[in-house]
């Protein structure tokens, strides 16, 4: 520090950390908390009396194993993904969008609506934008909402997105139940227009797996936030709200315009997953689709580290444990991976420092 | 020292991260004395106390409270060894009473259960009339002016058993019949036998009523002198540490270009500004400050610089009055049309404000430039690491690596990451809020000579610093401050630091105060 009085002999370099240090700082964290559930787990197994040895290599062989179980491995990481990145993206601006569930459900009904509205027989070409596009506006209609609150009352984002939820799937459980049902059923008829191809059109092995195209999608959508927010003046701004509110706005950024763009954005990425239920796999929109993986969508985010590829690999992992619960489900309760992944958030969320500092902000905000 | 010190510590080292805060800091302070523990900000005051309060524990040294080592001891420890710290910040609870604040922790109970309420209130009665803290055992917390809740501090840690009390900058928060006050009951304890450590900057305080001083510097203590043997003046060099080379490019002739347009430069017109706290914490200010001129404001902390710097530069609203940039009204416009309009500021606060911790050093350089630096929306990172090339090398930002998180260099390089970043963009008017705020000695030279440099191509610079041989050194013309006014605008070359002392605590109020008088270039330096 001292040395620094010495002007004009600064080389200006432009060295990253080392690959294989911020490797170690990325990963250690979740797989520290990975091992730490997968002890819980053994002890778990134990008291019922198996061997975990049995158990886990059963959790990998019906979903890892086989192309089936590793289909439906994918199917539901798809839509985690989905929602992990949604809230992900709020969580970069410093906001926790807690609805990612009926921002789905209104995306997979939105799309549900347009698939039949396009005449029978349009091409998937004009079919998927148009149907992702009513998806990502119902679900950005949806996060708009606590986005508005917010910037104009200051209303709190998690007390709303919570609310909403309630309002929104009763308000789409009215819809389906009253008006658009097949009869006998609480899903609308099948879709006209957007059928996505399935893994299994491709090669047959995966017959009988829901896995689709959406995948696809997921990943060229997690690419395209991980574009916006490292590589855009937009992303800039947001990740300095994120970072520090107030070095934003002494930047000149509006706080309460890239909060109100980054919940709203939230909505929409959510809402998009839709299309993977909806498009992907049943190819109609059915009330309570998306239960539950709106708020799996926030494990998926805190242990894929709010990085948008992270947010992938999380996503693999807990569709890994859901569908093994299904596997494993004739020797052990398969909520025990229920279980497990609860271990896996606590365990995550102690572990990581920016979770930590996520939380801790959230706890300041809530106090304000 | 025949007699036994009430406090001693010796070799005291303490660092946090790359920053040294302790480097063998010493202090001896006489049990029944009032003693001045003063510095610089950041020369270590502060963290030194709170190794005394058990607050945190030293790296090396020793720590001995009435001749018992107590080195590293425990907060609750530093309580029951009768050391008492009374916070710059209060911690108090706002919907309690007095009498309540003062038991928590320790309240007289009836039947062991429900809080004995007249006791309690009896007690700090009874307190109070011995130390002459004279208080309402009943009054809410949140009722009682700034004065009254330090009160309130000083009987809480009194209540807890304290003999040795550490003040942390109490009179920062204090006007000038508060600071009396104050003054009064520390006499009275000293007068008891209780010891009294005073942390200020305050000089003019300090020979008032310390009986000696300890000086600090950087983490270490350059002196301990009688102050009936010492003088402000010799105080002051200690702290500084030289023959205040801060003067070094001093009142050089004003450039060329002052006042050569008019209405060029910042002009603030009757401007009121409404605090926290819903009082008017700026109250009718008008002055200008032309191009090539550097106005300084000199005031106790407190008075209303960080509201006046945060309304000119878009952070907290205007309630009444005009700010114009180069004549252009800019009064309800966003930071980023300031920006746009040719305002530059250097924030008092830069980690909560200026930098963004986490990002590297040189996605900071762009901060609030952000929008030059895009194409499309993009970020053309060619260039970000072009002007990061640039500031690393013309500030001698160091350690010289562009992806660096800001987090990891030290006080001074941040605030060169800061300066770089809003000298080196185009602007007309910049405010430089506390320029250079623990910032190291080197660093606070150049930041000077940066400031003067664009003094001399013409920019006009609104300077607001603590330190008062800054702003002597560096201004044209210095206002002083007092409870959201200029108490008075002089040429520097009238002003010192006594004459602007009497200002800055109130008891000399300048023609300059009669408000509109201070209006555009009244008082300038010709």
């Amino acid at each position: 520090m001292s040395a620094s009085s010495l002007p004009g002999e600064a080389k200006p370099t432009f060295a990253a950390a080392p690959w294989r240090e911020r490797a170690e700082e990325a990963l250690i964290p979740p797989l520290v908390a990975l091992l730490v559930a997968l002890i819980c787990g053994d002890l778990l197994i134990l008291s019922y009396g198996q061997s975990p040895a049995a158990v886990y290599r059963l959790l990998l062989e019906g979903t890892w194993g086989n192309a089936y179980g590793f289909g439906q491995v994918l199917y539901k990481a798809t839509t985690l993904a989905f929602t992990g990145l949604a809230v992900s993206f709020g969580l970069r601006a410093g906001l926790f969008n807690i609805g990612g569930e009926s921002q789905l459900a209104a995306g997979g009904f939105a799309a549900a609506l347009m698939g039949l509205a396009l005449p029978i027989g349009t091409s998937l070409i004009f079919a998927l934008p148009l149907c992702m596009i009513a998806a990502g506006l119902a679900g950005g209609v949806v996060g708009s909402v606590p986005a508005y609150l917010k910037t104009r009352f200051g209303a709190h984002e998690v007390i709303v997105t919570i609310m909403l939820n309630f309002i929104v799937l009763a308000l789409l459980n009215w819809f389906i139940a009253g008006h658009l049902h097949v009869p006998e059923t609480l899903h609308t008829p099948e879709i006209h227009a957007g059928v996505l191809p399935r893994l299994a059109d491709i090669d047959t092995r995966f017959h009988g797996s829901a896995a689709n195209l959406a995948l696809i999608v997921a990943v060229l959508v997690a690419t395209a936030v991980w574009f916006f927010l490292f590589r855009t003046r937009g992303g800039y701004d947001l990740r300095a709200v994120g970072l520090q509110p107030q070095a934003a706005e002494y930047g000149g950024i509006s706080v309460r315009r890239v909060w109100m763009r980054a919940l709203t954005f939230s909505g929409v990425i959510a809402g998009m997953g839709g299309i993977n239920y909806v498009l992907g796999y049943k190819h109609y929109y059915e009330d309570g689709f998306a239960s539950g993986a709106g708020f799996l969508g926030i494990a998926v985010a805190l242990v894929g580290r709010n990085h948008p590829f992270g947010v992938i690999v999380a996503a693999f992992f807990f569709a890994t444990l859901s569908q093994g619960g299904l596997a494993i489900h004739a020797f052990v309760p398969k909520q025990m991976m229920d279980v497990l992944q609860g271990v896996v958030i606590i365990a995550v969320a102690t572990a990581v420092p920016e979770v930590r500092r996520i939380l801790r902000g959230a706890r300041k905000r809530s106090d304000a | 020292m025949s007699e036994r010190e009430a406090i001693r510590m010796d070799g005291i080292d303490k660092s946090f991260g790359s920053v040294r805060a302790n480097r063998g800091a010493s202090l001896e302070v006489l049990p029944g004395e009032i003693h001045a523990l003063v510095g610089e900000n950041g020369a270590g005051k502060s963290t030194l106390m709170r190794m005394l309060g058990g607050l945190m524990k030293p790296d090396a040294g020793r720590i001995e409270v009435n001749g018992r080592d107590v080195t590293g001891w425990s907060t609750a420890e530093a309580i029951d060894g009768g050391i008492g710290i009374v916070h710059q910040h209060f911690m108090l609870v706002p919907t309690l009473s007095v009498a309540e604040n003062l038991v928590l922790g320790c309240e007289p109970k009836t039947g062991g259960v429900v809080l004995d309420h007249k006791r309690a209130a009896d007690d700090v009665r009874k307190l109070s009339s011995e130390t002459g803290l004279v208080i309402e055992p009943e009054r809410l917390i949140s009722d009682l002016s700034v004065g009254e809740a330090q009160r309130v501090e000083i009987l809480k840690v009194l209540f807890r058993g304290a003999r040795i009390l550490v003040l942390d900058e109490p009179t920062a928060v204090l006007s000038p019949p508060e600071v009396r006050e104050l003054w009064a009951v520390l006499r009275r304890l000293r007068d008891k036998g209780d010891t009294i450590v005073l942390i200020t900057h305050r000089l003019d305080e300090v020979v008032e009523i310390s009986s000696t001083i300890t000086v600090m510097r950087a983490g270490q203590t350059v002196a301990r002198v009688k102050t009936s043997e010492t003088t402000p003046a010799e105080i002051a060099r200690l702290m500084v540490g030289r023959e205040v080379s801060l003067s070094a490019g001093k009142r050089v002739q004003p450039s060329g270009r002052t006042g050569s347009q008019p209405n060029q430069g910042l002009e603030v017109r009757s401007l009121s500004v409404i605090g926290s706290r819903g009082i008017r914490v700026i109250d009718d200010v008008s002055f200008s400050v032309n191009p090539g001129e550097i106005l300084g404001i000199a005031g106790v902390e407190g008075n209303g610089q960080t509201e006046l710097i945060e309304a000119l530069a878009g952070l907290r609203p205007t309630f009444a009055g005009e700010i114009l940039i180069d004549g252009l009204e800019i009064t309800h416009r966003s930071v980023a049309q300031r920006h746009d309009a040719g305002l530059s500021h250097i924030p008092e606060d830069r980690h909560r404000r200026g930098l963004i911790l986490e990002y590297t050093i040189a996605n900071n350089l762009i901060l609030g430039v952000q929008k030059y630096f895009s194409t499309n929306g993009v970020i053309d990172r060619d260039r970000v690491k072009e002007n990061a090339a640039r500031a690393i090398t013309s500030f001698d930002i160091r350690p010289p690596n562009a992806l660096l998180a800001a987090r990891a260099l030290s006080g001074g390089n941040q605030q060169k990451v800061v300066v770089a970043r809003e000298m080196g963009r185009g602007f007309s008017v910049l405010l430089a809020s506390q320029p250079t705020r623990g910032v190291d000695v080197g660093a606070i030279e150049f930041i000077h000579q940066q400031l003067l440099n664009a003094r001399a191509q013409g920019k006009a610079i609104l300077l607001v610093s603590a330190e008062l041989n800054e702003v002597l050194a560096l201004s044209d013309r210095i206002a002083v401050m007092y409870r959201g006014k200029f108490a008075t605008v002089m040429p520097s070359a009238e002003a010192s630091e006594d004459v602007l002392g009497e200002y800055m605590i109130g008891t000399k109020k300048g023609t300059a105060a009669t408000e509109s008088m201070v209006g555009a270039n009244k008082g300038r330096a010709s």
